[in-house]
């Protein structure tokens, strides 16, 4: 029986070893800096499974894929289906006009209506409520996805793959760059913060002519802060700008974020090709499997399915955009 | 055609790089558009962008960084001095923020950023009002281009003062000028140009479009057609009709 080396065990490849091990493979992993952890870009990640809020900024298939993900989720790890809720501040109404011509799948709120939903969120008149999105924590993913892994035998080797490997599964990221040369990496900050003062319950998009504001609830009145975008590689630290944007923006949807403390600060780099959809390459006898940029959580599920109908079947799905085995 | 620092356009749209939903659609954007000049950002982040801007050099056109984004002289100084250094150009539109809400220029700072630049080997095209005085102090310092506000950035309220915009070309009949920002719709755009401007500089109302290459296609359609217009010298409107054909003395009137 072939022996598949999936390297890398961020989102990706832990999904892709997920999705072979459920089909029947055999799967082996490796990954230098061990199990799933700060070092890698899908430990940040806002963990929201929106499909229908991405589309406003995003091509079809990420709306399309993104609905399978829920489903796969819930199969691993533990996903919370409580919608999102998309408000804007007065100025803003255009934006959220905009937003709602843009995408699908809501229905318009009205002050009432979003306190009813959220009784932490009094400041907005008007909103959008998308009930069918869902989202999860993305450590707990991550560590769910590797515990169901070893507990399935798989052997995880904390170290690079060895040279010449043959039936390999490449999830390295960014790392991958030095084959995928059209990848590029896209700066993404984003804040944990502890407000026992405020409870939410579902992610929040706050509209913002910059970045996609969100605020995703933790347990414990922890909430998670994203994210900037900024086309740059630099991946060392957070701007003191981008930082009062995350803050202020959280500030505005409730002054008692105010009182909240910072836990974490999340700097890191998403891969991404030019039209920022993900790719699945075969070269030779590796796979390359890349490029899931601010949708990790809501795309790596279609990723692996795609992987292991090249690995397994030899089906080319339409993320296969290269295959010259 | 008046010429930007020596540099004839091979197209008089301007179109900047920012906010579009992929770098691919940013590129089929300028195919769709034949837009001749590339507007950049440095502000955002220093010194990293590199693949990003690779693309953008890719693309073929005419560059342009910008400060977008700087509120000090001293900050639009350092960060048209990274441009340079950057993309291999004495082009800098220089962009200095003087209101947070309505994103209009600090004129005051502007000038004087201007003239430390212009000192130092720049080719300073100026993101300012639509002010006279301020224009004519900007050509003092050494710009050899002005580009006034059509409306506040990102607006899309197209030109809202038609009349001070008339007044800057009569004022300044050979230097080209630019609007720049405010730009909604490809009718906004051709207004400028009919109205004898040299150049229009857009970003948002294409990337923020729902079809960024089709729009952007629209605006360079428009401008071509309000330049034509300009140039084939317009009629002037009237308060009664002309008919254009004689009506006395016509054998039968039906």
């Amino acid at each position: 029986m072939t022996l598949w080396s999936v390297i890398g065990a961020g989102v990706a490849g832990l999904a892709v070893a997920t999705e072979l091990v459920a089909r029947g493979a055999q799967v082996q992993v490796f990954d230098p800096s061990g199990p799933p952890g700060p070092h890698g870009c899908s430990w940040w990640a806002g963990g929201m499974l929106a499909p229908w809020c991405e589309y406003e900024n995003a091509e079809e298939p990420v709306l399309r894929l993104g609905q399978q993900a829920i489903g796969w989720w819930e199969e691993h790890t533990t996903v919370t289906r409580r919608g999102t809720l998309v408000v804007a501040n007065p100025r803003d109404l255009p934006d959220l006009r905009r937003f709602a011509r843009r995408t699908e799948g809501f229905t318009e709120v009205i002050q009432e209506e979003i306190t009813q939903l959220e009784p932490d969120l009094t400041a907005f008149s008007n909103g959008l409520h998308f009930p069918n999105e869902a989202h999860l924590d993305p450590r707990r993913a991550l560590s769910d996805l590797y515990r169901g892994l070893t507990d399935k035998g798989v052997q995880f080797h904390r170290k690079p793959a060895p040279a010449g490997l043959k039936n390999a599964i490449d999830c390295r990221g960014l790392h991958a760059r030095e084959v995928l040369h059209d990848l590029r990496g896209v700066k993404g900050e984003m804040l944990v913060i502890r407000a026992p003062d405020v409870a939410l319950t579902r992610p929040i998009r706050l509209l913002h002519p910059r970045m996609p504001l969100y605020v995703v609830p933790r347990s414990d009145h922890v909430y998670l802060l994203g994210a900037t975008m900024i086309e740059s590689e630099d991946s060392g630290r957070i701007t003191v700008r981008s930082m009062l944007e995350l803050l202020s923006a959280a500030y505005a949807l409730n002054p008692a974020f105010g009182e909240a403390e910072v836990l974490e600060i999340g700097v890191d780099l998403r891969p991404a090709f030019p039209d920022n959809l993900p790719r699945i390459r075969r070269l030779g006898r590796t796979i390359y499997a890349n490029g899931l940029y601010r949708h990790g959580y809501l795309l790596a599920p279609a990723l692996a399915q795609g992987v292991a109908d090249l690995a397994l079947n030899d089906t080319h799905t339409e993320l296969v955009d290269e295959d010259r085995a | 055609m008046r010429a930007f620092y020596g540099t004839e356009l091979p197209n008089p749209l301007m179109l900047g790089t920012a906010q579009y939903p992929s770098p691919a659609i940013l590129e089929q954007a300028f195919r769709a558009s034949g837009a001749g000049v590339a507007t950049v950002s440095l502000r955002r982040e220093s010194g990293a962008g590199q693949t990003f801007w690779s693309m953008i050099r890719d693309l073929g056109v005419l560059i342009l960084p910008n400060t977008a984004g700087c509120h000090t002289v001293k900050e639009a100084v350092t960060t048209a001095h990274m441009a340079r250094e950057v993309f291999g150009t004495p082009w800098i539109k220089l962009e200095l923020i003087g209101h947070t809400d309505s994103l209009q220029p600090d004129v005051f700072g502007l000038v004087e950023a201007a003239r430390i630049l212009t000192e130092d080997g720049f080719q300073v095209f100026p993101y300012t009002t639509d002010d006279l005085i301020v224009g004519e102090r900007l050509l003092a310092v050494g710009c050899e281009v002005l580009m006034p506000w059509g409306a506040p950035i990102g607006s899309g309220r197209g030109l809202n003062n038609e009349y001070a915009l008339r007044a800057m070309r009569a004022e300044f009949p050979d230097t080209p000028l630019v609007v720049d920002a405010g730009i909604g719709l490809p009718s906004h755009a051709a207004r400028a140009m009919e109205l004898g401007y040299d150049a229009v500089l857009l970003n948002t109302a294409v990337a923020r479009a729902g079809d960024p290459a089709d729009m952007a296609r629209a605006m360079a359609l428009a401008i071509q057609a309000g330049q034509l217009a300009h140039r084939a010298d317009p009629i002037e409107a009237r308060d009664m009709a002309s008919a254009s054909t004689p009506v006395i003395g016509k054998a039968f009137l039906s």
